[in-house]
């Protein structure tokens, strides 16, 4: 098990210092970063003092050895629109953003591995078309549109839930709601369709055969072996919950790390973005990483591969 | 066979065992109404082709048939408990307790998730109250026993670690944990290399008769009934149609389908050098809706009128099959009667 760990440790670390290189190259994709910041109605003077001030005339890998340094120190430089620390800056909306994406997956999770289950033990019971019924719905409704629903619904009609803020966890019920119901129908049919092969399958026979009950065929020898891929996609929907859901969070008004990305994209407030990007492409190799592991430990098969 | 055996109450009895699957273009009737007794420590194997309804027989003992696949009997009762109306609880303490199983497939009949120690103690615990180290102890005793060297550190190993024939040695190993009465085998080594056939075969058999454990072995290889089988059930499209001691079926083999299966398997003494072993032309009828009459008919050479109606059990027990000619129409294939 130890020497997958460092492998699959090693070649996250490899895919993060090449986002880190792509991330910071973003800078120089849209063209002279000190025009930019200049301003259209700057002289060429103005330019090149700029270009000295922030060092952009120096080489580009001195440049980005420089900002992967004082990335690593948690230094990302200053915000050119908030003139603040970006480091500080996104550390104020990723708690906002992270309590949200820990809530919705976990929300997803809690209902969508259970439907899943019951599922396929009764394939084509009414559990199964129902389960069938909120996972398409789930596919097909826009979140925006949902949320709105449901800020009318319980927050005006009802006044049950606040309708939007983040100030209490009152203010995480909808949202949750929301950005987990987006995630729920993949886990929901993937827990489904490997229930079902692995209900299928020859060592399950076995351990009937060799009189285990009901609940261990399901849980102990079944599930271990169904919720292998389902692993794998929750991990990816975490990474994408915590970059932030800007349609969610827009429609909430929870200003969070999506809100922010998406604010620093209009503004071309690139320290940020390029900042953003940083920690949500962390996010995604940190779970896929963790996944991997959960995974060579559920499947014993992996771990040699 | 001893008389006094037979005279004694078997530990299987099954009478009019029907299996029935319901199908959009009717009722397909698999297993059409089976008679047959084991006792305590004798072999049985079922022989037949494909589809002839073995396998079902074999799950329908277990009660581990498809939800959909109808069930009855007059009895089926083992050692005095009726497998029919049992409990769903009553079968769990059955089943790898004093009935095991070893299915066809050892490469996807273990658990990949576990190793092969967790799936043998987990077999052993489900049913006697012992710590983990007995039954670690148990486990190891029983690798060894089913020739599986180093043992104790194979008890860490996951299935894929192990090759075809470790697995359905494990598969063995497993089903006598618990060391069961009966012993259902189907197919045991038709998945594997023909040079492990011959050994995991001979080391079910040994260990069975050492453990004087009663086995129902299904298998379509005559060669291997003809070594290790006390009684013989011989199947075709769901019925039993001849029954009776190994050594009188295979040296006087009264149903024309027996005679069919053995001419297709070069006979020591009998078929000679150069001669064309036989097949059976035709194909297996289909079962579907009312099967009339001797299924067999499409494909027998002496086939009559007669052979659509009522088909009479003939013989004397323990040997005896279903036949409307007395001899099984041995005289008209020149056999002595």
């Amino acid at each position: 098990m130890l020497p997958f760990i460092l492998k699959r440790l090693g070649l996250a670390a490899l895919v993060a210092f090449t986002v880190s290189f792509i991330s910071f190259s973003l800078l120089f994709l849209s063209g002279d970063p000190a025009a930019a910041l200049a301003g259209e109605t700057a002289s060429g003077e103005d330019i090149e003092a700029i270009r000295r001030l922030y060092g952009f005339d120096r080489p580009m890998l001195v440049q980005y050895g420089e900002w992967l340094f004082q990335a690593l120190r948690g230094d990302f430089g200053e915000s050119y629109y908030f003139k603040l620390p970006v480091a500080s800056l996104i550390a104020d909306r990723l708690s906002v953003t992270m309590t949200l994406g820990v809530c919705g997956i976990t929300f997803a999770l809690l209902t969508a591995v259970p439907l899943g289950v019951v599922a396929a033990i009764r394939p084509n019971s009414i559990i199964d078309r129902i389960a069938l019924f909120l996972s398409v719905a789930g596919q097909a409704m826009p979140s925006f549109w949902f949320g709105l629903i449901l800020i009318v619904l319980f927050g005006i009609k009802l006044r049950w839930l606040p309708p939007s803020g983040a100030s209490t966890w009152q203010h995480f019920i909808m949202p949750t709601i929301v950005l987990g119901y987006y995630a729920m129908p993949a886990i929901m049919r993937l827990t489904r369709a490997g229930m079902l092969e692995v209900l299928n399958s020859d060592y399950i026979r076995t351990a009937r055969a060799k009189g285990a009950g009901e609940g261990r065929v399901l849980f102990k020898h079944a599930l271990r072996n169904a919720i292998i891929p389902v692993v794998s996609l929750a991990a990816v929907q975490m990474g994408f919950m915590l970059g932030g859901s800007i349609v969610v969070e827009s429609v909430f008004a929870l200003h969070g790390a999506g809100y922010l990305a998406w604010e620093s994209i209009a503004r071309n407030d690139l320290p940020t973005v390029q900042a953003l990007i940083l920690i949500f492409s962390m996010f995604y190799i940190i779970f896929t990483f963790l996944a991997d592991v959960l995974n060579a430990w559920l499947d014993p098969r992996m771990r040699s591969s | 066979m001893s008389q006094l055996q037979e005279n004694a109450k078997p530990l299987l009895s099954v009478r009019g065992l029907t299996l029935d699957i319901p199908l959009a273009s009717g009722t397909l009737h698999a297993v059409r109404g089976i008679d047959f007794d084991l006792h305590k420590g004798e072999t049985l194997c079922i022989v037949g082709e494909s589809g002839s309804g073995k396998s079902l027989t074999s799950l329908a003992i277990m009660g581990l048939l498809e939800k959909n696949i109808r069930r009855s009997a007059q009895t089926l009762d083992f050692d005095g408990v009726d497998l029919i109306g049992a409990s769903k609880r009553q079968m769990r303490t059955l089943r790898g307790n004093r009935i095991a199983m070893i299915f066809q497939e050892p490469m996807t009949s273990l658990n990949p998730a576990y190793t092969i120690g967790d799936q043998l103690v987990e077999a052993l615990r489900l049913h006697r109250k012992v710590s983990n180290e007995e039954a670690r102890a148990r486990a190891v005793e029983l690798l060894e026993k089913v020739g599986i060297t180093a043992a104790a550190s194979r008890l860490g190993q996951y299935p894929h670690q192990l090759s075809g024939g470790l697995r359905q040695r494990v598969v063995i190993a497993m089903a006598l944990m618990c060391e069961p009465e009966l012993i259902i085998a189907d197919e045991p080594t038709t998945a594997l290399d023909v040079t492990i056939q011959a050994q995991i075969l001979s080391l079910l058999v040994d260990l069975t008769k050492e453990m004087d454990v009663a086995m129902i072995l299904i298998t379509h290889d005559l060669g291997v009934v003809a070594r290790v089988a006390d009684k013989v059930g011989v199947m075709y499209a769901g019925a039993l149609v001849e029954t009776g001691p190994a050594s009188e079926v295979f040296g006087a083999p009264m149903h024309p389908y027996t005679r069919g299966l053995l001419h297709c398997i070069p006979q020591p003494g009998k078929t000679k050098r150069g001669e064309k072993l036989g097949t059976i032309p035709g194909i297996v009828p289909s079962l579907i809706g009312e099967v009339q009459g001797c299924a067999f008919r499409t494909r027998c050479p002496h086939v009559v009128e007669a052979c659509r109606g009522e088909i009479p059990e003939r013989g004397t027990p323990p040997h005896e099959f279903l036949c409307v000619h007395a001899d099984g129409a041995r005289a008209a294939e020149g056999e002595p009667a």
